[in-house]
């Protein structure tokens, strides 16, 4: 299996040699990496070339990493089931650049895109019906970023005078508590000020 | 003399309070007449935001939420989620472990198939088999309960393992069961297989062809009723499956009641696969001895102060998982269900993106109903085998 990974490996890398920004064997698994705006060339690729058929798009999913001048990474998942072989590509966009919608590419990337965007605002050029899809009508606010608070910023009630569900702040009688059970001695990084120590230069 | 008269099409909104929308499923239909035009899907009406929470727990804390997820099978659900978790920590997983984790996934195959063909067939207008059915879920879930403490929510399967070993009397009770249970399989078939009124209205309804299920990113028995034979256990085998002994239904025209026949034979062969676990179980460990992952039994901590601290440590701060990342993927009774798991070297997940296979099936209701009538809209939706839990997550 660790050999086919790697000629794949192999093959993909020569066979989009001008894409390809980075491609990584971990776990088993073959990543790679690709600009955004290459990205619908390269599942075309992967999908006809008849070394990879990846004909299913099994998942596309947004990470966020706030601290990265990009911030998003767009994971796309690919399963080819006549190699049974698994590929993932990924891409970087911020909030502002939309990357270019594969739903031409393959149908079921529709509410994939569609998640990405509500959880995390990623803007897809191209995708025919842009709309969030699980969270509720009329919700504000992209909830799976990292900077968006696991409490929400409105709940909902009934209301007896109104005779109807109203939205207010979320107000919590207790706050939210978030317990670091990191060990003192193993995960936590001190930095004392003044400390010429800590820099080597004692 | 007549007189063309231009009829609009109109729009109805089926569900989210609809028996036939297995939960809370809004589809708004365009209709021209009795013909659907156009179905929208409206979901995430049950959506708890399981993604978000899991990335404010750890790694041990979240898998109770796989169990919510696709709450008609549940062991299937935290089994993908455990093996990317020993994935990452490159955890080995002792022999009984692996079996106890393929028998409990059969089980709950049974589980699923055993509600989805009779909600299916109630759908379309039978009632018995659903009574049948639940039957035989309650007597599996008095196995649930036996092993785990739970009916449904069992958080049984744990990383490196499951949680504890079940008793001899339940080995031989399971055991006793897979003698029994092919006669009800058969009592359902001899309902609904030969039934006029059942074939009607399954056979050539929702037909969907190889190229269409693949590229609506199809995968379980959607892709095998159109004769695929793709099986997750078959092609990229996990724990113990590549030493069973089984067979993979296929079908041939992709329409409902294929994919109906291959559920019911579905069942068939996870008993094959129960009885061979059963027989071939081997004695030891259900769960790596790894204590520095897998909490020590209760009466090693009563007595050793190394188990304490281990306890302590596990069910505070929980175990660290390496950076890295990993696409696993499990052949679930609905399809291929995936955790896209991230870690960042923390004891919580980074990101852990649940791929359902009900999502992807449900967005091609559009596709799959166009041209059908309205009654056959609900008859697909049957066959795709939807539960809201892991759609909207």
């Amino acid at each position: 299996m660790d050999d086919a990974i790697q000629d794949l490996s192999k093959y993909v890398s020569g066979a989009l040699e001008a894409q390809i920004l980075s491609s990584t064997v971990a776990n088993g698994e073959l990543a790679i990496r690709v600009p955004a705006d290459s990205i619908r060339r390269v599942l075309t690729f992967l999908r006809d070339d008849q070394n990879c058929l990846f004909k299913i798009l099994v998942d596309v999913s947004g990470v966020d990493f706030p601290d990265r001048a990009k911030r998003f990474e767009v994971v796309y998942n690919l399963l080819s089931i006549k190699h049974n072989h698994r590929i993932r590509v990924k891409v970087e966009t911020d909030e502002a650049t939309p990357v270019p919608s594969v739903v031409s590419v393959f149908s079921t990337a529709n509410w994939f895109e569609r998640e990405a965007w509500d959880m995390y605002g990623i803007l897809f050029a191209g995708h025919p019906d842009l709309r969030r899809i699980l969270t509720d009508y009329g919700f504000e606010g992209h909830p799976l970023r990292k900077d968006f608070p696991l409490t929400g910023h409105v709940e909902v009630r009934y209301d007896d005078e109104q005779k109807r569900v109203v939205y207010a702040p979320v107000k919590l009688t207790q706050d939210f508590r978030r317990f670091d059970f990191m060990s003192p001695w193993e995960g936590a990084d001190y930095v004392l000020p003044g400390d010429e120590k800590a820099t080597g230069k004692a | 003399m007549s007189q063309e008269v231009r009829i609009a099409n109109y729009n109805i909104n089926f569900g989210p309070q609809h028996p036939a929308a297995h939960g809370v499923l809004r589809l708004v239909l365009e209709l021209d007449g009795e013909i659907v035009e156009r179905a929208d899907p409206h979901i995430g009406l049950l959506h708890r935001g399981t993604e978000k929470l899991i990335e404010y727990k750890t790694y041990l804390q979240a898998l109770p939420y796989f169990d919510r997820l696709d709450y008609v099978s549940m062991m299937c659900m935290e089994h993908a989620y455990v093996l990317a978790i020993e994935k990452l920590l490159g955890l080995e997983v002792p022999a009984r472990g692996q079996y106890m984790r393929v028998l409990w996934s059969e089980i709950t195959r049974v589980l699923n198939h055993l509600l989805n063909i009779t909600a299916q067939a109630m759908d379309v207008g039978a009632i018995t088999p659903s009574l049948w059915g639940y039957e035989e879920r309650e007597i599996l879930f008095t196995f649930y309960e036996r092993v785990s403490g739970a009916r449904m929510h069992a958080a049984y399967f744990r990383p490196g393992g499951v949680h504890q070993d079940m008793t001899p009397q339940l080995a031989d009770d399971i055991g006793a069961w897979c003698k029994r249970f092919p006669k009800i399989i058969d009592d359902i078939e001899g309902l609904l297989t030969g039934n006029r009124i059942y074939k009607q209205r399954n056979v050539e309804i929702g037909k969907i062809s190889v190229e269409d299920a693949l590229d609506w990113g199809m995968t379980g028995v959607m892709l095998r009723g159109s004769g695929v034979p793709w099986d997750l256990r078959k092609s990229q085998p996990y724990d113990v499956y590549a030493k069973m002994d089984f067979d993979v239904p296929v079908g041939k025209n992709g329409d409902c009641f294929d994919r109906y026949l291959c559920r019911m034979d579905e069942m068939r062969q996870s008993v094959r696969i129960i009885e061979q676990c059963l027989a071939a179980m081997p004695s030891g460990e259900v769960c790596s001895v790894d204590r520095k992952i897998s909490p020590p039994r209760r009466g090693e901590m009563k007595g050793n102060m190394e188990s304490l601290i281990h306890h302590f440590k596990l069910y505070t701060e929980g175990f660290k998982v390496p950076a890295g990342e990993t696409y696993t993927a499990i052949e679930a009774p609905k399809g291929e269900f995936g955790v896209y798991l991230v870690s960042d070297g923390t004891n919580k997940p980074y990101r852990c993106k649940i791929r359902s296979p009900g999502y992807a099936h449900l967005q091609a209701t559009d596709f799959m109903t166009k041209g059908h009538m309205l009654a056959d809209a609900s008859a697909i939706v049957g066959s795709l085998d939807i539960v809201f839990g892991e759609i909207d997550r």
